[in-house]
């Protein structure tokens, strides 16, 4: 990409059109804190200077390659294959973009339909899209498809929703007239579906919940669908998508929209990105999904071709009536999980979900015989559960860490009524030697 | 414009395309013979929503084709009260017979005079023929 330089006076004229007095009134929204941070690296230095003084300064981190982590609640730490890597280092596929002339670039949209076809599997939906940003973005836009769908005014989201998601979820309506609610959960995390109930009135557009929850726990969905359906709203479903290999997917759960985090399809933690939005919906929904849809055709000769399909309402056509004006995807991260997906294949992504819920329950039950932690032994989980700490959490994390372990999340810092919990994470990269160590130190904390 | 095109003398135009039949306070709406030409293939109609009240010139139903995604506007303000719903199964009904078979929505008219206000067919035939309509 180009650089474009200005001078001064075009800057302020710049300014001037738009209405502000300087750079800093621009971006005033942006916390004063985090507007010119100090760089402290003293002027006029070499290049090989330069480079050994970032080296130190990043040998300061801590990565989960150098710690033990138990870290989860949205980022997933999952073995990732070699031929993912092997795939994606290919400089043939090496962009972020869904190609502007796609006729010419077939193997990037055989891969895009191909990733589809396996989230529409996956989340037993009819229809993916060519994928989104992350997780919060696309459920953030299943939003606004459920609003336009049904002409109403309101979201109610799942406060065991990733608290992240939500939020990005009120940014993203914060300057229209639509609204968000929140429904609650009960004391174990679980859904309370009278609190649902209560709140599906006729002004409610989508209904937004994770399964498993942000607290672990896998969700009894019975008869959701038809109570949100009987009010004539949509029912958007989000979750870890291994969990759907094991457990029942939001389609067969009678969602109208799954949308979430993909990361865990062959992503790495990568301080948080780039990242994967899956985006799946019901056949009625085809012409409201947003962003690009690969498509599976025939050429002038009869032979097989793939092309960029249901374009009418896109942003390039409709302007500012678009589904959406999110039109690029992650077409590297799609096809991480396409390969990702296509090498382990079905009883490969079952089997993977299956060591993640087999780790989670050794833990959680080992556990549970230690003095001053409690868990909940009852609620189904699929690599995530919840530790009620009897003392300050932030001992205990401190104890562990000076052990070389990540512990977990601590909870408290997003919700209250969780203070002194932590949030663990065991998936199928964590040996049985590892569990036992996570629970030898928890011990002596 | 060489072609000539059929615009009824029964019906009363927009600049943006659609045709109006007024029956007491009762219309019929749909594009014009020269609106589903320009639109090519009709491949889905989004149908105006019963009992949802439009303004004039406002967006009250969404004709797509392969290549773009068209707003049909309301020709005046009122209360819509039906939706032609055979074009679900077959859109392609707006192409074959965009005056009958192909109509879009019924509205109930809050003041029927402002029909009056909108263009004759000689007056559309003009405007078409002019090269304004794009």
């Amino acid at each position: 990409m180009p650089y474009l330089p200005y001078t001064e006076q075009e800057k302020q004229r710049i300014f001037r059109e738009i209405g502000v007095s300087s750079l800093d009134d621009l971006i005033q929204s942006i916390p004063s804190s985090l507007r010119h941070p100090q760089i402290l690296m003293s002027h006029g230095l070499s290049e090989i200077e330069v480079q050994r003084q970032v080296l130190k300064l990043g040998s300061r981190n801590t990565a989960t390659t150098d710690f033990l982590s138990f870290l989860g609640a949205g980022s997933y730490e999952h073995f990732i294959p070699s031929a993912v890597q092997e795939m994606v280092a290919r400089q043939e596929f090496t962009t972020a973009y869904t190609p502007y002339q796609p006729e010419a670039s077939q193997g990037t949209l055989q891969v895009i339909f191909e990733y589809q076809s396996l989230m529409a599997e996956l989340t037993g939906l009819a229809a993916s899209n060519a994928s989104h940003y992350d997780g919060a973005t696309s459920l953030a836009e299943a939003a606004l498809v459920a609003l336009r769908q049904t002409d109403r005014t309101k979201i109610l989201v799942a406060r065991s929703l990733h608290p992240h998601y939500c939020d990005v979820i009120r940014t993203y309506l914060a300057q229209s007239s639509y609204q968000v609610e929140e429904f609650g959960f009960l004391a174990h995390g679980g859904l309370d579906l009278e609190s649902l109930q209560k709140k599906l009135t006729p002004d409610v557009a989508g209904v937004i919940l994770q399964t498993p929850n942000f607290f672990g726990g896998v969700e009894d969905l019975n008869g959701v669908s038809d109570r949100v359906h009987a009010n004539g709203s949509l029912l958007i479903v989000s979750g870890h998508p291994l969990s759907f290999a094991l457990y029942r997917s939001p389609g067969e759960w009678g969602a109208d929209i799954a949308a979430g985090e993909g990361q865990p399809l062959g992503m790495p933690l990568g301080f948080g990105g780039p990242y994967l939005g899956y985006f799946v919906a019901s056949q009625s929904l085809l012409r409201r999904i947003p962003g690009r849809i690969a498509g599976l055709t025939e050429d002038a000769d009869g032979k097989r071709a793939f092309c960029l399909t249901l374009q009418a309402r896109e942003q390039h056509i409709r302007r500012e009536r678009a589904g959406s004006n999110i039109c690029s995807n992650q077409a590297l991260c799609a096809l991480a999980a396409c390969v990702y997906m296509t090498f382990l294949g079905k009883q490969g992504m079952r089997e993977v979900a299956e060591l993640n819920v087999d780790r989670a329950h050794y833990l959680r039950e080992r556990v549970a015989k230690i003095k001053g932690f409690k868990v909940d032994l009852e609620r189904p989980i699929f690599n995530e559960f919840v530790i009620h700490c009897s003392r300050p959490v932030a001992e205990i994390c401190k104890k562990m860490m000076a052990a070389r372990i990540f512990p977990g999340v601590r909870l408290g810092d997003y919700y209250p009524e969780f203070k002194d919990c932590l949030l663990v994470c065991a998936t199928e990269t964590k040996t049985g030697e590892d569990l036992d160590r996570f629970l030898e130190v928890l011990s002596q904390c | 414009m060489e072609v000539k095109m059929n615009f009824p003398e029964n019906l009363r135009y927009t600049k943006t395309h659609e045709w109006i039949s007024l029956t007491g306070h009762k219309a019929r709406v749909g594009v014009t013979e020269y609106a589903q030409k320009e639109i090519s293939d009709v491949v889905f109609v989004e149908l105006a929503k019963k009992g949802h009240p439009v303004e004039q010139g406002k967006a009250a139903s969404v004709v797509e084709s392969v290549k773009a995604a068209f707003d049909i506007y309301a020709p005046v303000s009122g209360t819509i009260t039906d939706a032609n719903g055979a074009l679900e199964a077959n859109p392609g009904l707006v192409n074959q017979d965009p005056y009958n078979d192909g109509w879009l929505f019924e509205l109930e008219v809050s003041d029927p005079l402002s029909v009056d206000a909108l263009m004759t067919s000689a007056q559309y035939a003009a405007f078409v023929q002019s090269g304004s309509a794009h």
